[in-house]
């Protein structure tokens, strides 16, 4: 019987930028928890999630917010005195997750991020009145009030586009898209 | 004059507008020309990594072959821009395999991807590329007086590990001594202000710019500089509501560094889209006009 890969190995092969991060070099020592800025909303902070990713505890590990409140900031990257680059790991964890449909419930960020990249696809630019629907209905009143009078105030000084921007070469820029994912008639 | 091709980006577009009047305007004052890459595409920003990491590089080397193609350096405003456009250069050129594929994509819109430009943050292009003698030459009005907090946020700094200033940075307090400006020390100058996380995750996002106001604030900032559009949207526009949140009195004004050395150089402050803010630094700025006389 052929072994399948541990599930550190797999977090740390997940492509380019993630590949082959020495995750199990970690020495617990909490450097990445103490510098993040967005530990205290983690239901693990990011150290503890390493020694969860070390366990095997694949399903505790992919159902965590953790990586979806990871802002990409990197300070816990530079700081690793093991060199384990952990944002891209929280990168490479919220890819998995999305490609396995597995992440938690009511999370804003998939939506988004899939917005956000159907966007850039058919038009080249990206484009934030498109974004809005995608979080802004599972706000609270109150914070959709506020939204759209940010929104709204933007718009008065003249910092929100009108018309959704798209580059000229359109049509080779969806061949190149083509060329890296065969997406057929999606586009 | 030298020239490098610029890519804005979509930010710099609509919402950060007036980064990108005051960067071309003061770097044609400096005498640099920023010619806007012809066509460029969105970088992937940071969502995009979250979905697929193959068409986010491409998206970058796209950018990156195009400035090749006007044999020109790439200069980009935007920390998240840089960042990535950064990385795909590196990443590309340590995979011979990747850069391969990506440039079978890339003959699509007749372009190639060779690996040999060099990606500049707009920033350092003012402090390395032109420099602070320079700067000083042709400043006009100095900003005696007025206190700046210089905000780095992440990605211009980050990960960059061969970075020197990765810890503890000064290349953006030079600057603003350059253009007569006191720069304040505050410890947040290299923290987060949450990015994305404004939309996906508020309260985290929320307790980051507060942090971040008050830490400023706290140390004397009359005025907090950044280099990133996204910066200085979370930073300028959600006062009001971390006020209400936090029970705070914030009402500090957030510039990009380019208006501050417009307005040093002598440039017009509408020509440096200074008015489109929602907390006005008027104020702060009729200051220095007082005390210099």
């Amino acid at each position: 019987m052929t072994d399948k890969p541990a599930f550190n190995q797999e977090v740390a092969n997940l492509l380019y930028a993630a590949e082959g991060n020495p995750l199990e070099t970690c020495i617990q020592c909490g450097s990445c928890s103490g510098t993040c800025p967005a530990a205290n909303v983690m239901d693990h902070t990011p150290r503890r999630l390493i020694a969860m990713i070390n366990a095997g505890m694949k399903e505790q590990v992919l159902a965590s917010n953790t990586f979806w409140y990871c802002a990409s900031c990197y300070h816990c990257t530079v700081r690793c005195p093991s060199g384990i680059d952990i944002a891209e790991a929280m990168y490479a964890l919220k890819r998995y997750t999305m490609w396995k449909g597995q992440y938690q419930e009511g999370m804003i960020g998939p939506t988004f991020s899939e917005t956000f990249v159907k966007t850039i696809v058919r038009s080249g630019r990206s484009y934030e009145p498109i974004l809005a629907p995608t979080y802004i209905f599972s706000y609270g009143v109150r914070e959709f009030i506020d939204e759209a009078v940010t929104a709204t105030n933007l718009m008065l000084k003249g910092r929100i586009p009108l018309l959704p921007p798209r580059i000229k070469r359109l049509e080779n820029f969806k061949r190149m898209i083509s060329h890296i994912i065969p997406i057929g008639e999606a586009l | 004059m030298k020239e490098y091709a610029y890519f804005p980006g979509c930010s710099l577009e609509k919402m950060a507008i007036s980064y990108n009047h005051s960067a071309l305007e003061t770097t044609y004052k400096l005498g640099v020309n920023l010619k806007e890459i012809e066509d460029w595409n969105c970088c992937g920003a940071t969502a995009y990594f979250h979905v697929d990491e193959l068409l986010a590089y491409t998206l970058g080397a796209r950018n990156l072959a195009m400035a090749e193609k006007e044999g020109l350096d790439l200069v980009a405003p935007c920390s998240g821009c840089y960042k990535n456009m950064f990385f795909t250069q590196v990443h590309l050129n340590h995979d011979p395999d990747l850069k391969e594929h990506i440039n079978a994509a890339l003959e699509e819109d007749n372009l190639q991807f060779t690996g040999n430009t060099t990606v500049h943050h707009l920033l350092d292009l003012f402090v390395n590329e032109i420099g602070l003698e320079k700067i000083k030459e042709t400043v006009k009005q100095p900003l005696t007086g007025l206190r700046v907090a210089p905000y780095y946020g992440c990605q211009i700094l980050r990960p960059r590990k061969d970075h020197e200033d990765v810890e503890n940075p000064s290349f953006f307090e030079g600057l603003l001594s350059a253009i007569g400006a006191t720069p304040i020390d505050y410890a947040l100058k290299m923290k987060c202000c949450g990015g994305s996380l404004l939309i996906t995750s508020r309260p985290a996002a929320f307790s980051m710019v507060h942090n971040l106001l008050k830490n400023a604030v706290d140390n004397g900032a009359e005025v907090i500089a950044t280099a990133c559009p996204l910066c200085q949207i979370n930073l300028e526009c959600y006062q009001q509501q971390i006020n209400r949140e936090f029970n705070t009195h914030f009402s500090v004004p957030v510039v990009y560094f380019t208006q501050l050395v417009g307005l040093a150089l002598g440039i017009k402050p509408k020509r440096l889209g200074l008015g489109k803010e929602f907390i006005s630094p008027k104020k702060a700025f009729e200051a220095i006009a007082t005390a210099t006389g």
